[in-house]
């Protein structure tokens, strides 16, 4: 079995997400005094996206902070973002930084709290992947 | 006994940046301020010669939605954004909105520089008189200006910015983008894009203090700003039904731009923090627009839509940010 993680800022978008997922997840706290989550096993991280026009600033400082660690980076498998299409070439654009680099796929996309279509979509990739990725690993 | 001294403003607080009530004000402030442009950032003579290439009606087409989008700009700009300040929970909220209403000055000043680069006078002339008599763009600024108006509860008006912000623009960003998507008009397609970039940031702050706002309501009074913005999404999107079919029928892109409208009014209600009203059948915007609006970011390094055996891990993106460690 695997595991999500995510981080949410206060707009909750992600949060929303990821309740709506109905999957259990291990939340990155928003402040960087509160403790971070400790993953034991394989995850999928979900975050979004806060890049300004050039891309910079993409990833959540949290997220980076997260992942700086090595013992919890050793375990990601796989990253979905979230964002706007609005803000164009860099919609969603975490999702590609994280992919390129932790060495993992960049698993989908979806915007702002995702929509009913996205959730089932979500949920049966995951699935999926879950399945092929214990098959390769194991 | 009220005399004239006591009527008189309080002298504010200084706003110190060091002391956040909420940190989103400074995120979305350093968000704001990076992005910055000017019209004259774009090189929209490029497409004079594309420009010639439009038949004479797909010409006063373009002009006359710019003068729409023009108009709502100029509302967000003089009364939208200030109508807001007084009800900001920080100090640091009413500088972003003073960001936002001079961004909107800006937008509205843009179409002119599109106009002057590829338009006569007269046509333009033409145009602005004619946005100023037709029926259903003088009609939606009405419902929005009575909420920014209404003494009725604050929270009203962000629902009325929300919508302005992140529903109403899109009839006609739809046009830029489809232009984009033929490879016309291609640098003012670049314009509205940064416009359409600084929409989103605006429709999400606002529709954020709007969730903060609600926290402190009762159920019954969150029940009743729901069912408020329900019935003027409803109202607007019928007014936007018919301003869409007076512009595009005549060249038959109607259904399409109402497929945009719904995908958009979904995501004006995800920024309020409310579920979806269209579904997801009516949503599916053709895949040349989604194109156009985020180029270079399709779906074929998407794991789940793929076959799952080829994927790209992670397209380069310029951000070599200095917190990461490796």
């Amino acid at each position: 079995m695997a595991q999500l993680v995510f981080f949410s800022s206060r707009s909750g978008n992600t949060a929303n997400f990821v309740s709506r997922l109905g999957v259990d997840a291990l939340r990155i706290p928003i402040s960087p005094d509160e403790p971070m989550p400790a993953p034991d096993q394989p995850y999928v991280l979900i975050t979004p996206t806060f890049a300004d026009g050039e891309g910079r600033g993409a990833v959540p400082r949290q997220v980076i902070r997260f992942l700086n660690d090595p013992g919890r980076r050793a375990l990601i498998r796989g990253v979905i973002s979230a964002g706007n299409r609005n803000f164009g070439k860099f919609f969603a654009a975490s999702g590609d930084v994280i992919a390129r680099k932790c060495g993992v796929p960049l698993l989908c996309r979806f915007e702002l709290a995702g929509t009913d279509h996205d959730i089932a979509r979500i949920r049966d990739g995951l699935h999926r992947f879950w399945r092929e990725t214990c098959l390769t690993t194991a | 006994m009220k005399d004239a001294m006591n009527t008189a403003r309080a002298v504010p607080a200084a706003v110190n940046w060091n002391r956040l009530q909420d940190d989103k004000d400074l995120e979305i402030w350093n968000r704001l301020t990076a992005n910055f442009w000017l019209p004259e950032k774009v090189p929209l003579s490029n497409d004079i010669q594309s420009w010639s290439q439009l038949t004479e009606a797909e010409q006063k087409l373009t002009i006359r939605v710019f003068t729409g989008l023009t108009l709502l700009d100029t509302i967000q700009n003089t009364v939208g954004a200030p109508a807001l300040m007084p009800d900001a929970l920080t100090p640091h909220e009413e500088a972003v909105l003073s960001n936002i209403s001079f961004m909107e000055a800006v937008h509205a000043r843009s179409y002119s520089s599109v106009f002057s680069t590829l338009c006569q006078t007269s046509e333009v002339d033409e145009a602005f008189r004619w946005s100023s008599e037709n029926e259903q763009l003088q009609a939606k600024s009405r419902l929005i200006l009575d909420e920014y108006d209404s003494t009725g509860h604050p929270l009203k008006k962000k629902i009325a910015s929300v919508f302005l912000e992140s529903f109403l623009f899109y009839s006609g960003f739809y046009l830029p983008m489809h232009w984009s998507s033929r490879a016309r008009l291609t640098n003012t397609a670049d314009l509205i894009r940064l416009i359409i970039r600084d929409e989103a940031i605006h429709g999400y702050y606002i529709g954020y203090k709007f969730q903060r706002g609600l926290e402190k309501l009762t159920e019954s009074e969150r029940a009743e700003l729901k069912d408020f913005a329900f019935s003027l999404l409803f109202d607007l999107y019928e007014i936007e039904g018919k301003y869409t079919e007076t512009l595009y029928d005549p060249v038959g892109l109607t259904e399409d731009v109402k497929t945009f409208l719904h995908y958009n009014a979904n995501k004006a209600l995800q920024n309020l923090g409310y579920e979806a009203l269209f579904p997801a059948e009516a949503c599916k915007v053709s895949p040349a627009i989604l194109a156009a609006l985020s180029p270079n970011s399709d779906e074929n390094h998407d794991f789940f839509s793929g076959s799952g055996s080829s994927y790209v891990i992670g397209k380069a993106v310029a951000t070599e940010d200095e917190d990461w460690d490796f």
